[in-house]
């Protein structure tokens, strides 16, 4: 499997379509400020995506992985969010000192947003062939006639049925799969170069899911897109990511190999996750949870976030923050004891 | 869509008769009093003159049958005769066209002045502009008409000589600008107030944010994927003010000199013209049942969610 994806990733480099580092966060760091306090969302969130890959942004909600998508698609509300330091670099150079022109530019065209909900992503009042032809009329001043056929291969591509007669229809007259289809193929009407996903299965019925998925796959493998793949999904993950990044209160606690990450979790954390996945061959036991909440992010513990929820907890945790370690090929990971972990039998 | 608009223009039969009757029951048969009173000058009206009038206006006979009579005419167009022999189609005639004119100025002072001031005031709130904008609706809306009417006329027209303090018989555009502003003034506050809200509230939403994600141009994400959304109620608000505005504006027109069919009504009702109130109501409801349908068209326009079967 890891040999097709190597061999396709440099028949794309040959292709035309750079290879290599598409996106970088670098120590992003963002706060919510709201009258109650400030929150501090995102606390050195560092991570990467390269052309023909996808990395998957695990954790639960409230982690920060939205937000840091919305940062990365200057999109972010502000107020109340506001970038307090790190960088967003795009072919190497910060998306945050930017002009806005320039910042606007890159949207569509070289990194596309897919959204969580497509019923109120989309707008309600157009025909969804209209808010797709919209882009090629807008950002390369198509004709009508032009960029309505384009749409309309746009819509077939992502597998919609009739697409030509869909063209004149609303977003409220899609069923939610069609729907989300629809918002994929808008995201992509512009070819970008990083597609980031955030939980484009969450609103969809478990049998749409796996077909929203599936083409979501089958067009970054086509493309060569650099996809960020955000969900609190595991069973998701395995399936389509080759990285994976679990993100906890505003960091990510490890990023490893989808292999490496599911065959021996270097992260206290991540190994609740796990464990938390029902097994069928375990049937009539109790679910297994993470004991305790997230942390409040107005008022982060000291020392390794996690360690108010943390089995292996120990005095070291309450006092120091752990960094982000590699702790082998391609993998890192910010527990005090991820050695013990991984070498544990 | 058609079937729709078919069942809506059924239901105004009986909303129009049912009006009309009450209409003419009140000024007819209700108002105490002899009709031919005052009609003759000092003195009273010679016998001669009110059998003619009894006649004509079948006086004699029960209110149904006067009703009947008058519903009769109505359908052929005819809307009657004052006591003195006018013709009331002739009243109208002349009226309506000046209460239209000023309508629809005070209608485009409205929508664009309020709609500017709330799109404005709604993209960037606490603002000093949208500050300036609260402030100054609420101005609008706690002075009565006469007041801004009045103060406009005296500052404007007699102290600065910037207008014609009233408007004369063409009833030249430039002259109904005032006017039109005084008579639209309240509702501009309120279709500010709604667009503000419209807006701001919108600009938060996930297609909004969507639209910016797509890499366009604010401008367009502000007036056309913004702008078609926040006007939805505005337009509702402007229909349903259309209607009021249409009949007439009694202080306004009173103010201005403007011949229009607001002070024609107010005369009528004083003097006791009893055919001419009546027909001029009957009129302002239908106009106003028509200005209501359209709304609800409109609605369905801007919104394709709403769908008539």
């Amino acid at each position: 499997m890891s040999d097709i994806l190597v061999s396709e990733q440099s028949a794309a480099g040959a292709s035309g379509r750079p290879a290599g580092r598409l996106l970088e966060v670098d120590d992003l760091r963002v706060e919510f400020r709201t009258r109650d306090g400030v929150a501090k969302v995102i606390n050195g969130v560092t991570y990467h995506v390269d052309a023909g890959e996808t990395l998957a942004v695990l954790g639960e909600s409230g982690s920060g992985k939205s937000v840091t998508a919305q940062t990365i698609m200057g999109i972010l509300d502000t107020p109340p969010g506001h970038v307090t330091g790190g960088q967003v670099r795009y072919h190497g150079k910060d998306m945050l000192a930017m002009s806005f022109e320039e910042r606007r530019r890159i949207r569509g065209e070289g990194i596309a947003m897919i959204f969580q909900d497509a019923l109120s992503a989309l707008n309600p009042v157009f025909t969804v062939g209209f808010q797709i032809a919209e882009q090629y009329r807008v950002r390369r001043g198509m004709s009508r006639a032009d960029a309505k056929k384009r749409a309309i291969e746009m819509l077939d591509q992502v597998k919609i049925p009739n697409a030509k007669g869909r063209f004149n229809n609303y977003p409220h007259q899609f069923s939610g799969g069609m729907r989300q289809r629809a918002m994929i193929a808008m995201s992509l009407a512009l070819d970008p170069e990083v597609l980031i996903a955030d939980e484009p299965t969450t609103a969809l019925d478990v049998t749409v899911q796996a077909q929203i998925m599936d083409l979501l796959a089958e067009l970054q493998r086509e493309r060569q897109m650099g996809m960020i793949l955000i969900t609190h999904d595991l069973g998701v993950v395995a399936d389509v990511a080759d990285r994976i990044a679990v993100m906890y209160a505003g960091r990510i606690v490890e990023e490893a190999d989808v292999y490496d990450l599911y065959a021996k979790p270097a992260h206290p954390y991540t190994l609740g996750l796990l464990n938390s996945i029902p097994r069928l061959d375990e049937k009539g036991q109790e679910l297994r949870t993470i004991k305790g909440l997230p942390p409040n992010l107005m008022n982060i513990p000291p020392g390794c976030p996690f360690n108010p929820r943390c089995p292996m907890a120990q005095p070291v945790c309450r006092e120091k923050v752990p960094p982000l370690l590699q702790i082998g090929a391609g993998r890192a990971s910010a527990c005090h004891f991820a050695e013990e972990l991984v070498n544990r039998d | 869509m058609g079937r729709y608009l078919l069942r809506r223009l059924l239901q105004l039969v009986p909303v129009f008769i049912g009006t009309t009757l009450l209409i003419y029951v009140l000024v007819w048969v209700m108002v105490p009093g002899d009709p031919f009173a005052g009609k003759c000058g000092e003195r009273p009206c010679p016998p001669g003159f009110v059998a003619m009038m009894t006649e004509k206006f079948h006086l004699d006979q029960p209110w149904y049958v006067q009703y009947a009579h008058y519903m009769q005419n109505l359908f052929q167009g005819d809307f009657g005769t004052t006591f003195s022999g006018r013709s009331i189609n002739d009243i109208i005639a002349s009226a309506y066209p000046n209460t239209l004119k000023l309508a629809l100025v005070a209608l485009a002072i409205e929508a664009i002045i309020g709609l500017t001031a709330g799109v404005l005031s709604g993209l960037r709130r606490n603002g000093f502009l949208d500050n300036l904008v609260l402030v100054s609706t609420l101005f609008l809306i706690a002075l009565p008409i006469f007041v801004i009417g009045f103060l406009l006329q005296w500052l404007l027209g007699v102290q600065w000589h910037i207008v014609e303090p009233t408007v004369s018989n063409e009833m030249r555009l430039s002259e109904l600008i005032m006017p039109g502003f005084v008579l639209g003034s309240i509702s501009m506050a309120y279709i500010a107030r709604v667009a503000r809200t419209s807006i701001s509230e919108n600009r938060r939403s996930d297609y909004v944010r969507t639209a910016i994600a797509k890499g366009l141009p604010m401008r367009r994400v502000v007036g056309v994927h913004l702008l078609r959304n926040s006007l939805i109620p505005v337009v509702t608000l402007l229909g349903t003010d259309l209607g009021a505005l249409m009949g007439g504006a009694i202080v306004t027109e009173g103010i201005f000199n403007i011949k229009g069919i607001g002070g024609t009504v107010y005369r009528s009702i004083t003097t006791k013209e009893s055919a001419t109130v009546v027909s001029i109501v009957v009129i302002l409801v239908l106009v106003y049942l028509l200005m209501n349908l359209l709304v609800d068209l409109l609605y369905a326009a801007l919104d394709p969610r709403i769908r008539y079967e």
